[in-house]
């Protein structure tokens, strides 16, 4: 990152906030808790410390550390952040009009970490979102896999993995929004479509064989390709494939391609899921489904029905949520999960859809998702029922900091809208938004 | 509001087409008949598509041959107090996008009576949430983009459906489709006003063609008068205030240059979207004029960037006249659902009752049809909607819906 600060400074604004994210252990009592990971708990106390959940369970059964501060919330209900599989905020775009696959290009290098929508997903109780390029391209590039933290740089929102690369997946599309004007570059029909992804996934296979044969011999060794290295990945299974897809035929085809490529993936918008949901658990591939206000709209979108995650979950498939946002607003997120329900969908597999089963989906489930000790402690403070309009989203925490204050006229703004809910959240030295920018800017990324 | 001829005409003939519809019998465990306080162990009765009776259902006999329905809650049918449903279809392609004609900034002529498809699947969709009544027809996205009408839910024909069919004239101000096209929206219309100021300026010289016009066929010798010209009739309609003039307006400055324009030529005016309008209160209030709030789960971009989720409480606490809509998008999702519009009011400040109002008697009411349709009266059209719970809450379910006495149960949704 930029340094804006000299060692002397950024030393003591580390120290002092590290204290903020609790050098002490903060315990919240009182509220029923939802942890994901087993039962709800009517008294629960959670135990957040140094970014991590230290404890959680029912009152009683929770010894609270030594020198916790302790909230009562009594009447509250907490769940764990919220994961948003599939997002479009911070107004990033990805590849270009030059080629329909460009598996090269990054969110990375467009993410707009001020952007409002961000600030609104953090309201909407949104803790970690999969940020993708758009769906006119077979491949659209690299997506991210973001901590909605206060940053004042992309670096700050980052998700660092253990080989010190940062989460993400690679978007795919396919049915219309790829097929373009015959003549150019795109292509011109759904069997193209499949061919010229194909095509590039064999020349991947291709290049990976001669990775391996050089066997670390410059000599040997390819030139670099940063498209083919991004679908090596892929083919390796170390980065998955999230793939935008519609219709029932459509779908079909995205699991005949990962089946011969052997890729991870995750389906998402799945308008006609409830047509091959056998199919799809069949294959053992997790959908990740989007429900708006009505069908249409697009010619794909013709019979979108609220029942898609009802049918997926009658057939044993796996299944998230996602918001697109801005198709859907991030602050509707949790009213996605009850119009779920509305359509037959368990109120626990609904639940799950907006937190574990999404985090899995990313490959995210080790740190968050759920409310389990040592997991991130990201979790959101409601005002009630999580399925019901009345409910307010409260508070939202990421890594023990908070994020999100409807009590805050600086948060509420992006929570309600009103004059400056479009602007970008401002951000100065002197007024970091939470905790995490201070300690971010002391070491420098993702801890 | 006068009704013109053709008005006289449809309605006359839709009293004659619902005729075939079963009597029918709701017992409502709550009924908010929303002309009066809520009954609980409620009926209504319903005869020839018009309310025999509502009350407790203590004490009545029903009739052998109704058919009787059970509902948890029973509230009015919902009124979309704008929207652009059967003229922007469901499937979004070049063949059903009726909402909007590019060829000139200014055809107030443009009816939406001779546009509406009643069978378009998404006038099924609405239905299916409650929905019996809409104030439909051109969209936003042109100076003057032509009218509005009312129209019943029932799905059959134009002609046994509407209401009004010469409801308002629709005006845009601002960057909502005058300027520049917003996000996916179709471009605007060829000659349009590239600036705010330039939209007004052309809309005030319109207004005063249209009342020169006005004056030359006053002229006594016939031979003189100037041919009919039904763009301008259109107008001076507006001006006369028998079709009011929907602002659609989202920008405080072009909330207050509609209403200066209103001051200006003595013009009615409905207040359309107002995004801003929590900057601007008090000179609403002030006007006097209606507002049909935007819905806020549209997208919060361009004009509409500052959207608020509690602006329909403000409006409320100001004492200023509102409904809600399910407005015009031009992709995914091709329509809101005014049901969902007014649960996120509900929910943000405004209560269960004032949101109910705001899309059933307070609608009715703003769009002149409380005499037939907005709460559960005797003689009333039989406008209802049945619910297996709150109606606000997205885990209930819309289980029938009752236009003009004929019974929609094709849900649940």
């Amino acid at each position: 990152m930029v340094p804006r600060f000299s060692p002397a400074a950024t030393a003591l604004l580390g120290l002092a906030l590290a204290a903020a994210a609790q050098e002490k252990p903060l315990a919240f009592t009182g509220a029923q808790i939802i942890p994901i990971a087993g039962e709800p708990i009517a008294d629960g106390v959670l135990v957040v410390h140094r970014g991590r959940i230290l404890a959680v369970g029912a009152a009683g059964s929770v010894a609270l550390p030594a020198g916790a501060e302790t909230r009562a919330i009594r009447g509250k209900v907490i769940l764990p952040g919220l994961v948003d599989s599939h997002s479009h905020i911070g107004g990033a775009q990805g590849a270009d009009g030059s080629a329909p696959i460009q598996p090269e290009v990054r969110v990375l290098d467009a993410v707009d970490v001020r952007h409002p929508s961000i600030q609104k997903a953090q309201a909407g109780g949104i803790t970690t979102a999969n940020v993708m390029p758009g769906s006119g391209h077979l491949i659209s590039g690299q997506t991210l896999y973001l901590k909605l933290r206060d940053g004042r740089t992309i670096d700050d929102l980052l998700i660092k993995l253990a080989d010190g690369t940062f989460a993400g997946g690679l978007k795919m599309a396919n049915g219309t929004n790829s097929i373009r004007t015959p003549g150019g570059p795109f292509p011109g029909s759904r069997a193209k479509s499949a061919a010229l992804v194909r095509e590039q996934y064999v020349r991947a296979q291709e290049y990976k064989a001669r990775l391996a044969r050089a066997g670390g011999d410059p000599e040997k060794t390819p030139a670099r390709d940063l498209a083919l290295e991004m679908l090596v990945e892929v083919l390796d299974g170390k980065r998955i494939v999230q793939h935008h897809t519609h219709r029932h035929d459509d779908i079909l085809t995205v699991l005949r391609l990962q089946k011969e490529f052997g890729f991870k993936v995750v389906l998402h918008h799945v308008s006609e899921a409830a047509k091959v949901a056998t199919e799809i658990a069949a294959a053992g591939v997790p959908s990740s489904v989007i429900i708006v206000d009505s069908p249409g709209g697009k010619l794909e979108a013709r019979d979108l029905t609220f029942e898609n995650c009802a049918a997926l979950e009658r057939a044993g498939a796996a299944i998230g949520l996602h918001t697109d946002d801005s198709v859907t607003d991030s602050r509707h997120f949790l009213r996605m999960a009850a119009l779920a329900v509305r359509a037959g969908m368990t109120r626990t597999g609904a639940l799950q859809a907006v937190t574990l089963a999404n985090a899995k989906m990313l490959g995210l489930e080790a740190r968050v998702g759920s409310l389990e000790t040592g997991k991130d402690a990201d979790f959101v403070i409601l005002s009630g029922d999580p399925l019901s309009v009345y409910t307010q989203v409260e508070q939202t925490w990421i890594e023990g900091a908070k994020v999100f204050d409807v009590a805050d006229p600086k948060d509420r703004v992006y929570a309600f809208g009103g004059a400056g809910a479009g602007d970008p959240r401002r951000v100065s030295l002197c007024c970091f938004g939470s905790a995490w920018d201070i300690i971010v800017a002391a070491n420098g990324g993702d801890q | 509001m006068k009704p013109a001829f053709p008005y006289i005409l449809l309605a006359a003939l839709a009293a004659t087409a619902p005729a075939a519809t079963a009597p029918l019998a709701i017992f409502g465990e709550t009924i908010h008949p929303m002309a009066g306080p809520a009954i609980k162990s409620g009926l209504v009765l319903v005869r020839d598509g018009r309310i025999a009776y509502v009350g407790p259902a203590a004490g009545q006999i029903v009739p052998a041959d109704h058919q009787v329905i059970r509902a948890r809650v029973v509230t009015p049918g919902l009124i979309d107090a704008r929207t652009t449903v059967g003229l922007s279809g469901l499937l979004n392609q070049p063949h059903d996008q009726d909402m909007l004609e590019r060829s000139a900034p200014v055809q107030p002529e443009l009816r939406a009576i001779d546009a509406y498809n009643a069978r378009d699947p998404l006038v099924a969709w609405v239905r299916s949430f409650g929905v019996t009544t809409l104030n439909t027809g051109h969209a936003p996205g042109a100076l003057v983009s032509g009218q509005t009408m009312i129209v019943k839910t029932g799905g059959t024909t134009v002609e046994d459906d509407v209401v009004n069919p010469a409801a308002m004239i629709a005006v845009s101000l601002g960057g909502s489709g005058v300027v520049r096209a917003e996000g996916t929206a179709p471009a605007p219309a060829a000659k349009s006003p590239g600036t705010r100021a330039k939209a007004v300026a052309m809309l005030r010289a319109e207004l005063i063609k249209a009342q020169e016009y006005a004056r030359k066929r006053e002229i006594p010798d016939e031979a003189k008068r100037p041919s009919r010209d039904l763009r301008l009739e259109a107008l001076l309609r507006g001006l006369a205030g028998t079709q009011r003039f929907l602002v659609t307006a989202h920008r405080q400055q072009d909330i207050l240059a509609a209403l200066r324009l209103a001051r200006e030529f003595n013009l009615q005016l409905v207040l359309d979207g107002c995004a801003d309008a929590h900057l601007v209160l008090a000179e609403i209030k002030a006007s006097g004029f209606p507002v049909i709030l935007h819905p806020t789960m549209a997208r919060a971009n361009e004009d509409a960037e500052n959207l608020a989720m509690d602006t329909a409480a403000k409006l409320a606490a100001a004492g200023i006249p509102f409904a809600l809509q399910s407005g015009y998008e031009s992709y995914v999702p091709k329509t809101r659902v005014v049901l969902f519009e007014a649960a996120v009011a509900a929910g943000k400040g405004l209560g269960f009752d004032a949101a109910l109002a705001s899309v059933t008697i307070n609608a009715a009411r703003l769009l002149g049809i409380a005499d037939r349709t907005g709460s559960l009266a005797a003689g009333k059209d039989a406008d209802l909607a049945l619910f297996d719970g709150d109606p606000f809450e997205y885990t209930t379910h819309a289980t029938g819906t009752i236009v003009s006495g004929r019974l929609f149960a094709d849900g649940p949704h």
